[in-house]
């Protein structure tokens, strides 16, 4: 605790990540508190204060049909943070087993498992993404389905990487030694080991897979209207620039804040945690 | 003769791409039961490969390891894992960072269902005290240790499951010159309490002189010679042999009484 408070203490940067993630985080969570108008997460109309610029009530102003964009930013907050939780909860334990299994057993199953994971490494993300979304029913569901399939080959690599270099290590012959069974020696043995990377990535990730939600929904494949998404909105308010320019540059920056603040974040982790890279 | 442990016409043959590496060489010897035998040889000599499959680690390409009478098949049976321990050079590497002291000790009690599991606790404690470490090291980390204490918890974890012989691999030379002794005297004591059997694997043949009864000598996965302490000191056979012996540093007897003084002082502090 010392050396992290220390840490980030002396680095500016890490400390601005923490301070803006916890404001998003925040924001987020107690959206319905914040908000101004929280019935503006919905269809709501309001033609009385439709396009508005930023002034009070409307600190970030209002959009084509007079709803306040800062709590719609918050609102879009809550749905890109549990998009990105949801999407890593499933994409890292399976990229992690099947790395960890990959990694440590090793002959053909190594072989089968790492050509697959290639595959899918091999595919740019948002083509498999768009192209599943394609082919499926362009929901919010399918959205998180589609992120999660391109997300889990990263986590197999960084772990394959990790076990190849783990296995050599001497407690792991200690364990064999001793007669334990494989899966205590890649579960709690070599896995306690790789934890530290693992947190550092999915950190970095989150900012990503946001911004990746983002780019689908800018497209027209995420989130559906009348919920709130960052990505839509940067792309209905796109239309109307330069003189709009409150519709697209607040989700704009409401992106930017949540990818970089990640991103520092895991930098910050990274050092606290003692990765080396 | 037949042995605790006997290898006969035991070699390993490593592929490496297109090279094979022949890291033992038709290899026959017999570890009897109670004695301390030294394996020396120079580094690259095939020493840990004959530890490796001695402990079931991978099976010989060629020829048999039998444990008391019994051909070990390839796949160890969870007794004869129990029976023959390891202890690593670098205890830095063979205790898991990330698992507490405690954890790494109990790991064989669970693995082979000794004692009950209520108990267990109190094994791990007195592990920890048989090799001269006080109970409440089980909650800290192996980075909290100094590399002497954490080869002494390493050992404990190699007597955990009541092993009959433990196969030492150098497990001194990462240490400071003055807590080797130490871990030297502890590992002697434990073979006199407990009846233990070791092969004890070395380049250090003043460690040799101190703690073996038979000394085997390898040079290129090769047995050279094997006889005991005295008769290979007094009368080397082998020129690789004289060699080796002549590599080592003479030590005055004066210098061996002022030693051991000098660990019957710090003894208590190790
Ligand atoms: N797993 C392995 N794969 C390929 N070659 C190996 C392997 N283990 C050992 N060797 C080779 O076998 C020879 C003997 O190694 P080793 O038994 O470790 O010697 P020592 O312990 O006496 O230093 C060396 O040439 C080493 O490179
Ligand atoms: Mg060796």
């Amino acid at each position: 605790m010392k050396r992290a408070a220390y840490i980030l203490v002396r680095n500016p940067l890490s400390l601005t990540g923490v301070i803006l993630i916890a404001l998003v985080v925040f924001g987020a969570l107690f959206a319905d508190l914040i908000a101004p108008f929280p019935e503006h997460r919905g269809a709501v109309v309001d033609f009385a204060n439709f396009n508005k610029p930023p002034e009070w009530p409307y600190l970030f102003g209002t959009d084509l049909v007079g709803r306040d964009l800062f709590s719609r930013i918050l609102y879009a907050y809550r749905i890109s943070l549990l998009l990105g939780v949801v999407v890593l909860a499933i994409a890292v334990p399976i990229g992690v087993t099947i790395g960890l299994v990959a990694g440590y057993v090793g002959g053909w199953v190594e072989y089968v498992l790492m050509r697959i994971t290639d595959v899918f490494l091999s595919i740019p993300p948002l083509v498999l993404a768009m192209s599943m979304m394609g082919l499926l029913e362009p929901t919010l569901t399918n959205g998180m389905l589609a992120v999660t399939a391109m997300w889990w080959p990263w986590y197999t690599r960084l772990v394959y990487n990790l076990t190849r270099s783990e296995k050599e290590e001497g407690y792991v012959l200690a364990a064999e030694v001793i007669g334990a069974s494989r899966a205590h020696t890649i579960f709690r043995e070599i896995l306690p080991n790789c934890v530290p990377s693992i947190v550092t990535k999915m950190t970095l990730d989150l900012g990503f897979v946001i911004l990746i939600a983002s780019s689908l929904s800018f497209l027209g494949l995420g989130v559906q209207p009348p919920t709130p998404d960052l990505g839509s909105m940067v792309a209905d308010g796109a239309k109307y620039l330069p003189d709009s320019w409150w519709l697209t540059v607040f989700p704009g920056l409401a992106i930017l804040v949540a990818v970089f603040g990640f991103n520092l974040l895991g930098d910050a982790l990274r050092d606290i945690l003692g990765v080396d890279q | 003769m037949t042995g605790l442990l006997s290898l006969r016409n035991v070699s390993k043959v490593f592929t490496l791409g297109q090279r094979e590496i022949r890291a033992v060489d038709d290899v026959s010897f017999d570890v009897v039961e109670g004695e301390c035998l030294a394996i020396v040889g120079e580094s690259g000599s095939g020493k840990s490969t004959i530890a490796n499959m001695i402990l079931g680690i991978y099976p010989p390409s060629m020829g048999t390891i039998a444990w008391r009478g019994d051909v070990l098949p390839a796949r160890r049976e969870l007794r004869h894992r129990r029976a023959i321990q390891l202890v690593q050079q670098n205890p830095l590497s063979s205790l898991n960072p990330r698992r507490s002291v405690g954890a790494s000790l109990r790991l064989p009690l669970d693995v082979h269902g000794i004692g009950d599991r209520s108990h267990r606790a109190d094994r791990v404690a007195r592990l920890l005290e048989e090799v001269g470490l006080p109970a409440d090291f089980m909650n800290r980390s192996p980075a909290a240790l100094s590399g002497g204490q954490r080869q002494r918890v390493a050992i404990a974890r190699a007597l955990a499951s009541e092993s009959d012989l433990v196969v030492l691999d150098e497990p001194t030379s990462a240490l400071d010159v003055l807590v080797q002794a130490r871990v030297l005297k502890l590992l002697a004591d434990l073979r006199d309490k407990r009846g233990l059997t070791y092969v004890f694997i070395t380049h250090d043949l003043s460690v040799v002189r101190n703690i073996a009864d038979r000394v085997a000598v390898f040079e290129k996965g090769c047995l050279r010679e094997l006889g005991t302490t005295e008769a290979i000191f007094a009368n080397p056979q082998h020129a690789y042999t004289r060699r080796l012996i002549a590599a080592v540093p003479v030590v005055a007897d004066a210098e061996v009484a002022l030693r051991n003084r000098l660990m019957e002082n710090d003894d208590a502090a190790a």
